[in-house]
């Protein structure tokens, strides 16, 4: 460890809380519908999109409607994605001439990334098309995100609102906040982001000759476009097989780390989003606090785990940390960061192989998943996770002085802690359940790359992976066959879905509730104590839940390691 | 309930035609306009021929050159397509090695090439990304220990004094951006050409 990369580390975290008001008070501002300095652009799109549409922008909504369009409008975007898979080969922008994608492999990828979870069963540059990339990927990438940001966007109403049986409108959440806050972000960071040298050209592969006289295919295309929305909207889905650990999706240092900022910007700016409109930034600064201190720690033991290396590594007498499966222009400290932020978001973009990260180096990731992507989260879902923590965190506070809970003036009851244990008991149910399956099933078995531990770690972070909706991996598992892509699809849309209905159903209880006024007996959420329990409570579910598991997985593998015994 | 079936439908189209159509090809148009060369791919040509781009590594294996990093790329075998063989620096199949620290494959990879190393400069510390595979397995980069650790077999293969050579891996040596962000590097192929332009 350097004091260099405890700084890069300092100025990453000082910048996500600067922007985070920044960002917030716009946000707030879009989902109100105010006007913000865009509309003299997008203002009139917005009405021709709605006039289209058949959308009328004044009804609001039940929840209950709310999240019956929401799954529709999954339904219409998972046919048009399976579709252009599964016709890419007869369709244009197909300069490198790929195949129909196979349809297990195509269901899997669709539900991957309307379930903003990007799962990469194929690899990017040698199986899919220009087109597939642009007009299949590109828009779940937008529209996934928009969805997560809107759901949360939801919740955030159902604790603000008083006594009315609405929670907004899910079209104009979701025109609003794909018009208003991702296109334009991401046409100025694809400018960026082509600046820094990533490719945006629909043109044929490259074919060099290198100096000592060899053939080097080299596989372009419109890359810069969907990176920008990747890491924005925390989909992580790479254009090319490695991911943003390639050359040409993540080309420098710099383009590293904002590509960091852009994994957290919107997540962190959520909070504020949600103080603003329950009337009190407090509330929304005590919820990024508590994921700060997870994010911290998971940082400082990540990168600490990473600069100390290998035991083989170590036994050659060479130093600088375990660089296997890592690139030079970002290091240690770089690829550590890297990884812990885009496993906190539910982003899973990868800058380098967690595969090979050394065994406790390669748990954080995985904890930061297990836990459920509540620090910062993915965009939404972050939010909405970590909110359901928040309702059993007030549940727990108020058993201990035999009170009702609140929480920003709602009380919590019955229906809304039952909601809130559903939602988070889903995680366990399916990346334990469906990991204990695939370790005894042999053909699923077989796809571990690693011998011992760390094949069963593989297995177990694919599942957590799948079920979290984060999308990066172990990568060695050989994750595309019938058995994986049918069980990883089950995980990705259960992950999601079945953590979205009851987060749903909270905001409809929540909103019909009348607003309490704070006395006394109340317990304050926006300071120290309540962080301390926060932090506590998520700890305690998913250390209770998770525990066993890691053991048989990374903390035998750091065991057998120190013990020089290789597998 | 029904009545939001016709929005579901027709947003969806709209809204995947203009992410999905008018938001990557207008960037395509806008980008190319303004940064053609990074959006090609940062080509570099010699002698009017692409000799590959500054941001993939290529695989360099006469001691002329200097070398990049091991690479755990691989492609398809041109004798039986349906297997796959190792492919270092193969660009339209990216991809690390994913083995874990207690891989008894890594350890014996390892432990080969550092003794390999050893033998050609014995008397230098080992650069820990000679011996490591990159991530994408295009790495462009090496450290400069690493580029230094090689300056005297490359020095030796093309007849040049170390001190030249070692003056090159420096002028070619880029560091942390604003002195913060990222680690030291060389870019391997941008070295090489350098080398190859440098007169004896």
């Amino acid at each position: 460890m350097t004091l260099i990369g405890w700084i890069e580390i300092a100025l990453y975290c000082a910048i996500i809380v600067a922007l985070t008001p920044i960002v917030g008070g716009y946000m707030t501002r879009v989902f109100n519908g105010e006007r913000t300095f865009l509309w003299p652009v997008l203002r009139p799109v917005e009405r021709l999109i709605y006039r289209v549409s058949g959308v009328d922008e004044t009804a609001e909504q039940h929840w209950l409607t709310y999240t019956v369009a929401m799954l529709l409008f999954h339904l219409g975007g998972f046919a048009i994605l399976y579709a252009v898979l599964r016709l890419q080969d007869v369709l244009p922008f197909n300069p490198a001439g790929q195949g129909a994608v196979a349809p297990d492999l195509a269901f899997n990828t669709a539900i991957s990334f309307i379930t903003n979870t990007n799962w990469q069963n194929y690899g990017g540059e040698s199986t899919l098309s220009d087109l597939a990339q642009m007009l299949g990927l590109t828009p779940q990438n937008f529209l996934s995100a928009a969805t997560g940001i809107a759901l949360a966007v939801a919740l955030i109403r159902g604790f603000a609102r008083t006594s009315t049986k609405t929670v907004g409108n899910f079209w104009t959440d979701v025109t609003r906040c794909t018009l208003y806050i991702l296109l334009p972000a991401c046409v100025v960071f694809t400018l960026f982001l082509v600046w820094q040298g990533i490719p945006q050209t629909l043109g044929p592969y490259i074919n060099a000759t290198t100096l000592e006289g060899a053939k080097q295919t080299i596989a372009v295309g419109p890359v810069a476009s969907q990176v920008a929305i990747k890491m924005l909207g925390t989909n992580g889905g790479g254009f090319f097989n490695a991911n943003a650990a390639h050359p040409f999706e993540n080309p420098t240092a710099l383009s590293n780390f904002v590509q960091m900022l852009s994994i957290f910007v919107l997540g962190a700016a959520l909070t504020n989003v949600f103080g603003r409109m329950v009337g009190n930034q407090k509330q929304g600064w005590a919820i990024l606090a508590a994921m700060g201190v997870l994010f911290l720690a998971g940082v400082a033991f990540c990168y600490w785990a990473e600069a100390h290396g290998t035991a083989t590594l170590n036994a050659l007498g060479i130093t600088g940390g375990n660089m296997e499966g890592k690139e030079i222009r970002f290091g240690i400290v770089g690829s550590a960061l890297f990884a812990v932020i885009t496993t906190a978001a539910s982003c899973g973009a990868v800058n380098a192989m967690h595969d090979s990260f050394t065994a406790l180096g390669g748990m954080i990731p995985l904890i930061n998943i297990e836990l459920g992507e509540i620090v910062i989260g993915g965009v939404g879902a972050g939010l909405y996770g970590m909110l359901l923590f928040v309702i059993l965190t007030v549940f727990v506070a108020g058993l201990m002085v035999g009170r009702t809970p609140e929480y920003v003036g709602k009380k919590i009851e019955a229906r809304e802690v039952k909601m809130a244990m559903l939602a988070i008991l889903i995680l366990p149910l399916m990346i334990l359940g469906w990991t204990a399956i695939a370790v005894v099933y042999p053909p699923a078995a077989a796809a571990m790359n690693n011998a011992g531990p760390h094949g069963f770690s593989e297995v177990l972070y694919a599942y957590s992976s799948m079920t979290g909706n984060n999308g990066s991996a172990f990568a060695g598992l050989g994750g595309n066959t019938v058995f994986y892509n049918v069980s990883g699809a089950v995980a990705m849309f259960v992950g999601r879905f079945w953590m979205i209905v009851p987060a749903m159903a909270i905001a409809g209880a929540l909103a019909q509730k009348k607003m309490v006024a704070a006395s006394a007996g109340t317990f304050p959420t926006t300071g120290g104590l309540f962080v301390g329990l926060l932090v506590g409570i998520i700890l305690i579910v998913g250390g209770l839940t998770f525990f066993p598991a890691l053991a048989l997985g990374p903390i035998v593998e750091h065991l057998a390691m120190q013990a020089g015994q290789l597998f | 309930m029904l009545k939001e079936i016709r929005p579901a439908m027709v947003l969806v189209v709209v809204l995947t035609v203009i992410t999905g159509l008018i938001y990557p090809l207008a960037m395509t148009g806008i980008a190319g306009a303004i940064f053609p060369s990074q959006a090609q791919g940062s080509l570099i040509k010699k002698d009017g021929k692409i000799v590959g781009s500054a941001l993939i590594g290529q695989a360099f294996t006469s001691d002329r050159y200097f070398h990049g990093r091991p690479s755990a790329t691989t492609g398809p075998d041109p004798k039986d397509p349906s297997k796959s063989i190792s492919v270092p620096y193969n660009a339209a199949n990216s991809g690390g090695s994913n083995l874990g620290p207690t891989s008894k494959a890594l350890a014996d990879r390892l432990k080969e090439d550092a003794a390999k190393l050893k033998s050609e400069n014995p008397n230098a510390a080992l650069p820990v990304d000679l011996v490591t595979t990159s991530a994408s397995g295009l790495d462009p980069d090496i450290s400069p220990e690493a580029a230094l650790f090689q300056v005297p077999r490359v020095a030796k293969a093309r007849n040049l004094p170390e001190s030249r050579v070692r003056a090159l891996v420096e002028s070619e040596t880029r560091g942390r951006w604003l002195g913060l962000l990222g680690e030291p590097r060389v870019n391997v192929l941008k070295l090489n050409l350098a080398l190859d332009g440098s007169k004896s």
